[in-house]
Order: structure tokens, then C-alpha cells, then sequence
């Protein structure tokens, strides 16, 4: 019974869906037959515009060099120096990649002992990158004498990334705050403050190490 | 595009090696685009965002010059020689000096559904260690992603490198927030910390399955939340099985 239905309303349901098909090819098959050159009763006025976007020069990239000074939790303040890269997604919001090396001095231990070196010479070399997300909090300008305004910005960073330090790398987590001056407009300062913290046993005893660096860079804009 | 991308690294060579002179004049070769104003007035801004004042309004039927773009802003000069920023909503109720619409484009809601490219950046769990990873995609269709990833592990032992590729489902790309399943395979590197145990680099094939969320915060940004189960082809005995977390922040375009 339940199959006799299920075969009837197929059939039904293949019938209807044939119909069409068959009226179609009997339209096709009338219209085929009509004379091909029959003038258009109506001319149609619209043309077809072609819609291109705007050939305006994009520069949300931002790349530079900074230098600064890092405090090495333990080992001194060097200087340190690097490359970053931003790309600016809204007015608010950017995405920063950086780079940076500094060479660590020595722990006052190593300074009061003498000569009990705590690591090598490759091993001192302090190099990170960091990957973070920024937001400009507080833009703004700033008048340069009477004539000339800049616009600028004070920004926050959060980042993840890594350092390389005596001998081991390390998941570092960045926070920063900087200044950004566009001097023109597609030239850029900035002055920056990152807290670079990572976990480290190397004096002994497991301690989250914090290092700060204050930075000025000049960037460019494309 | 490239063009300026070209121009600008030209550019900063040049600055770099001392002829900065030389910059500003290539910077400026791109001829600028015009558009006619049909708004009852367009507001230049002294700087590229919504806080900065409006220091000149420019007329319907006015021309300007399209100079640079900023985000979602446009640097314009008018005929006068004013310039001043404009955001891109005002200049899409412009035309062309022949009539025709412009277009200036930008995120939409529809790029939710329509964008092609994702690109990622994540933080998460692997197994104990920290990663820090870089994500693409690529969208075949609204459901179907190709992915692609590359992951530093940073742990208390050891310290290594994943990359991976995969497809992902996504079940309701409509929807706001949605589920997505994921499979892939790839390579992990792992160096053991050299202080603890002497050990020796070893890289071995992986493969994983996982599911995740991600939802929309705007027209532009996703957030992920992914959780992968790995298993690492060793060439001991036995495979190593590994579970990852990992939230990302992703840019679509």
C-alpha cells in the first residue's frame, strides 16, 4: 500500500516536473520559427556603465627602524635596536610586528666577582619579536609653531611573541604604550614604551622577568 | 596599489641611503583621481579619523582631487587647494567628472559571507607550551576554508615550530557566531631546552581534527576559538597524541 502511494505520487511529482520542460521546448520551438530581424519596439536608453573603483593610493602599511634602551631584568640597560611593521586596519585599530636585538650586560654579581661569567658571549644576546594588536586611544594633533598641525595618536599594544636570551627562547607577552607624530603624511614618528615579560630560571629560581624599553622610531607610510 | 607599494619602498631606500630628497617626487607620481560632489556638502577634516575638526565644507557639484587613502579615510584637495580628509561614506555618494558612480571599496556586512582572505594572529596551549601562531585562509565558498598556519611552541622543556595546512567547515558563515570542524596535517619541530636534557632535535609529521567557534565583532574582524587534537607520527613505537587551544583575532578582506 505505502508503496503503491510512494510510486503514484512520484510519478505525479515527475509528471509536473517534465510539464515545463515540454512547454518550454514548444516556446523555444515558436519563437525559432518567428523572423529573426524584428525591430525593437523600444530602444533601450540605459547604457551599461562600467563601475571602477576609485584609483586612490592606499597606504595602510607602516614599516620603520627604532632604537632605544632596554632594561634586561638582571643584567643592566643596553641599547637595543630593530625593525617593526604595522598594518592599520581602521582608524582605531592595528596590527604590529616587531623585531629587536640588544646585547645584555652583566649581573652586578658578575661585576663584583670578577670573573664567574654567568653566560657566553652568543648567550648575551638579547633578540625578540613580538606580534601585537594596537589601538589608538587618544588621537589628536600637534601645533608646530603657528602655521602647521599634526595629527597624532597615543597608543596601546598587546602582543605574544618570543625572546631569545641565554640560550633559550622564551613566550614573551609585550605591553606598550607609544606616541605616534605624522610629521607628514606618510612619514611617521614614534615614541614607545614596551614591557617585554617572560618566564626565566636563570639565576636559579623561576621568576617572571620584566624588561622595559623606551624607543624612538621613524616610519613610513604605503 | 603596487604600483605605490613600489614607489614607497623606492622611497625609503632612497631616505635610507642618505637621498631623501628624491622621496617626495616619486611619492607623488600616481596621477590623483577626480570626483564631482553630490552631497549637499562634503566636510574636509584636518586628519584621518572622526575626532579630527572640519575646517572646510565643500560644495555640491564641486570637484576634488582624490590624493591618498588612510584606512577609511581619503585625503582630497579641491580646486582652490584646500585640503583636508574625508571619509569614505561621503565619497561614495560622488561621481566621476562623466557621470558615473564611484566606488570606494571597503567592508561591508556583506563581506562577512563574501570576503576571500583571513589572516590571523593567535595565542593558545600546546600540549604545556605557549604558542604563538600566524593563521590564513582562504574561502573556496562561505563554508569552505583553506587554512593555513605557522605556530612557535615555547614551552618549559622544549621549544618548537608547527606549520600546518587544512580545511575547515563552517557551519553557518550567516550566523554571527558559528561552529566550524577542521582537519589538516603538517610538520612540528622540536628542540628540547639544552640546559635540561640532552636530547636531540627531531621533526615528524602530524596530523590533527578539531572544532572551534568564531563570530563576527564587526565587518572586518573575526575571533576564533579552536581547539585541535594532534597526533605526531614519531619514529618510536608509539604516536604522541597532543591537545591545542588557541584564540585568534583575524582580519577579513
Amino acid at each position: 500500500m505505502d508503496r503503491g502511494l510512494h510510486v503514484l505520487l512520484l510519478t505525479a511529482l515527475g509528471a509536473t516536473a517534465a510539464l515545463p520542460g515540454i512547454a518550454h521546448a514548444q516556446a523555444a520551438g515558436e519563437s525559432s520559427a518567428l523572423p529573426t530581424q524584428q525591430p525593437q519596439v523600444v530602444e533601450p536608453a540605459v547604457k551599461r556603465r562600467d563601475v571602477e573603483p576609485a584609483a586612490i593610493d592606499t597606504e595602510n602599511f607602516e614599516a620603520g627602524l627604532f632604537v632605544g634602551t632596554i632594561s634586561i631584568e638582571d643584567f643592566g640597560s643596553s641599547v637595543v635596536y630593530g625593525a617593526r611593521a604595522a598594518y592599520h586596519f581602521t582608524e582605531d585599530l592595528f596590527a604590529e610586528a616587531t623585531v629587536g636585538t640588544a646585547k645584555a650586560g652583566k649581573t652586578s654579581y658578575e661585576d663584583l666577582s670578577g670573573a664567574a661569567n654567568l653566560l657566553t658571549d652568543s648567550e648575551r644576546q638579547y633578540t625578540y619579536y613580538d606580534l601585537a594588536i594596537g589601538w589608538n586611544a587618544l588621537p589628536g594633533e600637534v601645533f608646530f609653531g603657528g602655521k602647521r598641525a599634526m595629527p597624532s595618536a597615543v597608543y596601546f599594544t598587546l602582543g605574544a611573541g618570543s625572546t631569545d636570551f641565554a640560550g633559550d627562547d622564551h613566550f614573551t607577552v609585550t605591553v606598550g604604550s607609544g606616541f605616534r607624530l605624522l610629521v607628514t603624511d606618510w612619514v611617521a614618528l614614534h615614541l614607545d614604551v614596551r614591557n617585554h615579560m617572560f618566564d626565566s630560571d636563570l639565576l636559579g629560581k623561576d621568576k617572571l622577568t620584566q624588561n622595559l624599553q623606551v624607543g624612538l622610531s621613524l616610519t613610513a607610510f604605503f | 596599489m603596487k604600483q605605490s607599494i613600489k614607489s614607497t619602498l623606492l622611497a625609503c631606500a632612497l631616505a635610507l641611503t642618505g637621498a631623501g630628497a628624491g622621496a617626495p617626487a616619486l611619492a607623488a607620481k600616481v596621477p590623483p583621481a577626480k570626483v564631482v560632489v553630490q552631497d549637499p556638502f562634503v566636510d574636509l577634516r584636518s586628519g584621518p579619523g572622526r575626532g579630527f575638526p572640519a575646517t572646510y565644507s565643500v560644495e555640491r557639484e564641486a570637484t576634488i582631487e582624490l590624493l591618498r587613502r588612510r584606512t577609511d579615510w581619503i585625503k582630497v584637495r579641491t580646486d582652490d587647494g584646500r585640503e583636508g580628509w574625508v571619509n569614505r561614506s561621503q565619497l561614495e555618494r560622488t561621481l566621476t567628472p562623466g557621470g558615473a558612480p564611484v566606488t570606494i571599496p571597503g567592508p561591508k556586512p556583506e563581506s562577512r559571507t563574501e570576503h576571500r582572505w583571513e589572516v590571523g594572529l593567535g595565542t593558545g596551549d600546546f600540549g604545556g607550551a605557549n604558542v604563538v601562531a600566524v593563521q590564513g585562509a582562504y574561502a573556496i565558498t562561505p563554508n569552505l576554508l583553506v587554512r593555513a598556519d605557522a605556530q612557535h611552541l615555547l614551552g618549559n622543556f622544549s621549544n618548537g615550530w608547527l606549520a600546518t595546512a587544512g580545511i575547515a567547515h563552517v557551519f553557518a558563515p550567516q550566523w554571527r557566531v558559528s561552529p566550524f570542524l577542521g582537519i589538516g596535517g603538517g610538520v612540528l619541530t622540536i628542540s628540547p631546552k639544552a640546559t635540561l636534557v640532552q636530547a636531540e632535535d627531531r621533526t615528524d609529521s602530524t596530523a590533527y581534527a578539531g572544532l572551534g567557534v568564531r563570530g563576527f565583532l564587526t565587518n572586518r574582524f573575526l575571533l576564533q576559538a579552536e581547539y585541535r587534537s594532534y597526533v605526531v607520527f614519531t619514529s618510536r613505537d608509539e604516536n604522541e597524541e597532543i591537545d591545542e587551544w588557541t584564540v585568534a583575532f583575524t582580519y577579513f578582506f
